[in-house]
């Protein structure tokens, strides 16, 4: 039984990949979220500030004037504890940094050049990802 | 300039793939990681999704020079794996799986992610600012 969101995940997946291609082989460039972001945030990628800024308000405005088109409300659903969601943000924003990249650079762009760095990384970011789960949902009951 | 406006078209495309995927939804990432609870496997088929036109890229990367707007493509990097590399993953999916947001979609999600995604945002920003001195402690650990 294949379900939408599989066939719509499938969808919105080739999206990515394509959106990392064209990064790729336009700008001879990584697509890496966090790089991206990171890079402005810590000031060492100032030298093409303008292409950062231009991917990431594309980022913002497309999906954003996609909304319409959804006749459910768009919803994070992310988690009201406001505590959760600063430890999450924090550790997002020190591990993508320490470890050079995210699902999009490691996962995306790394697994599909076989990098070792890039399987590497997303192993370790899915067990700890699962262990997490296990802990805090099924344990503590906090997320 | 045409670099800005392919950074644009990728950045466009990749937001929209986001939204399309799911992937901006805290619910699914959550449930493709909580493989003890009612697991979601909607992630693999993003993930292997956006893995193939990836390969196909990187393989057009060997039969070309340089990209269309004439730099060099990126090296192989070091196959060095190194402890910043796992400790890093690991920290990192940490948080992701806390709260269900990678740095990706909590971006493309800022116009409907309320203040709870201008906060995750936020403490993003902070955990980079604190990933250059963490490091220099880290190595000096390493190193000792």
């Amino acid at each position: 039984m294949i379900e939408t969101d599989w066939i719509w995940g499938l969808v919105g997946g080739l999206m990515i990949g394509m959106a990392a291609a064209i990064f790729l082989l336009g700008n001879g460039r990584i697509m890496g979220a966090s790089g991206i972001i990171g890079g402005l945030v810590d000031r060492s990628g100032l030298g093409n500030w303008a292409e950062r800024v231009a991917f990431l308000a594309a980022l913002v405005i497309v999906p954003a004037m996609m909304l319409p088109l959804y006749s459910v409300e768009v919803s994070t659903h992310i988690t009201s504890n406001l505590a959760i969601v600063v430890a999450g943000g924090l550790l997002v924003g020190l591990g993508t940094r320490l470890a050079n990249g995210c699902t999009s650079g490691h996962g995306v762009c790394g697994i599909s050049r076989l990098s070792l760095r890039g399987i590497v990384a997303t192993v370790f970011y899915l067990l700890a990802g699962g262990l997490v789960m296990v802990v805090f949902r099924h344990v503590l009951g906090v997320i | 300039m045409q670099r800005i406006v392919i950074s644009a078209l990728s950045g466009g495309l990749f937001g929209a793939g986001l939204l399309v995927s799911g992937m901006t939804d805290t619910e699914k990432v959550q449930g493709w990681l909580d493989v003890f609870g009612a697991w979601d496997p909607t992630l693999a088929f993003v993930l292997g999704g956006a893995i193939l036109p990836m390969m196909l890229a990187w393989h057009l990367t060997t039969r070309r020079a340089r990209s269309f707007v004439g730099s060099p493509f990126p090296e192989k990097p070091d196959p060095k794996l190194g402890h910043n590399l796992v400790i890093g993953s690991v920290l990192f999916g940490a948080g992701w799986g806390l709260v269900g947001l990678c740095p990706g979609p909590a971006i493309a999600s800022l116009s409907w992610g309320g203040t709870g995604g201008v906060v995750f945002i936020l403490s993003m920003i902070a955990g980079m600012l604190l990933a250059n001195p963490v490091r220099i402690r880290i190595d000096q650990l390493a190193a000792a």
